[in-house]
């Protein structure tokens, strides 16, 4: 088993990424610069937060034409796990790779603070070792991650389970005041219809030690291991 | 034959599809009303594009390329409409 951390020039969630693998999940992990055009050697890449492109033009815009990218989409297409956290998942959707886009939030501030999610698929690759319905504490930190859609993709969402998470408060209860950013629906991650490609903009891998305050984050990164064991 | 080559521009306006909201527009359109001016209904921000393009196109193929590059970089089809214009 072996995961890629990819990196585009301004990402910076990429050595969390890749400590909370080798550390935590104790599996092989390599870098992968978004110069890279064959992801042969792997089963799972992880697209990490930051800053890809300086945010240019819109955040994740400009690294959807990464040749990396090409790759991602090929993996994504043979089933491996492309899993997106933050920029990732902005990335993915701007890379049409997940459904919607993530705006400017909608209080116009930077949000850097812990949040609670709750599951709301516990069936996917990355939430196997969760239930529905439970509460994950797991740090945001983005100006743009108010997810929105338009009503047929948030029905086709909804219908085929692909909201995975939603921000709510400490009851579980997806309320206004739990929504940081103005997402549709408290919508906090999402993936594909078949399930392989999950984006989201908490943190996992900045809650998986209790000095850091949770280490909710781990069940996430257990799932994935799990789910590339069953399907190698 | 002339050495004077005219170049031809294209400017793209990107703008947020009506059905989304703005937050920034909305910020502006505050600070706007904070200023004093009056009857200002509503601010929406958008983008503005200048691209210089070779002159061997012609203004047809110029507008077909253009239209490509909106749609594939410029825009996100999600969120954003365009409108290309391409002047001598």
């Amino acid at each position: 088993m072996k995961f890629g951390v990819i990196v585009f020039p301004g990402s910076n969630c990429d050595h969390d990424a890749y400590h909370v693998v080798s550390k935590h999940v104790g599996q092989p992990v390599d870098f992968v610069w978004h110069k890279e055009t064959d992801l042969s050697g792997y089963d799972a890449v992880i697209i990490p937060g930051g800053f890809s492109y300086g945010d240019y033009l819109r955040a994740g815009a400009l690294a959807q034409f990464s040749p990396v990218m090409k790759a991602v989409k090929d993996f994504a297409e043979k089933g491996k796990f492309v899993f997106g956290v933050c920029n990732g998942f902005q990335i993915l959707c701007e890379a049409d790779l997940l459904p919607g886009a993530l705006m400017r939030n909608r209080n116009l501030h930077f949000v850097c603070q812990h949040v609670n999610i709750r599951v709301e698929n516990g069936n996917t690759p990355y939430t196997s070792e969760l239930v529905k319905n439970e509460v994950l504490t797991i740090p945001v930190a983005h100006a743009e991650g108010n997810y929105v859609c338009n009503d047929e993709t948030f029905a086709q969402l909804e219908s085929n389970n692909q909201i995975v998470f939603r921000y709510c408060d400490t009851n579980g209860e997806a309320t206004d005041e739990a929504n940081p950013n103005g997402s549709r629906s408290n919508i906090a991650g999402i993936c594909n219809r078949r399930g392989n490609v999950l984006g989201m903009m908490p943190h996992p891998e900045r809650a998986c030690e209790e000095l850091l305050g949770s280490n909710d984050g781990r069940d996430i990164f257990c799932s994935l291991t799990n789910a590339i064991a069953k399907s190698n | 034959m002339t050495s004077h080559n005219l170049t031809m521009k294209a400017k793209v306006y990107v703008t947020l599809k009506p059905s989304v909201l703005d937050p920034q527009g909305k910020a502006i359109h505050h600070s706007v009303e904070l200023l004093g001016f009056e009857n200002v209904a509503d601010v929406r921000q958008g983008k503005y594009f200048e691209i210089a393009l070779s002159s061997e196109l012609s203004e047809p193929e110029a507008q077909t390329v253009v239209e490509k590059i909106a749609k594939d970089i410029l825009a996100n089809p999600v969120i954003e409409d365009y409108k290309v214009e391409i002047v001598q």
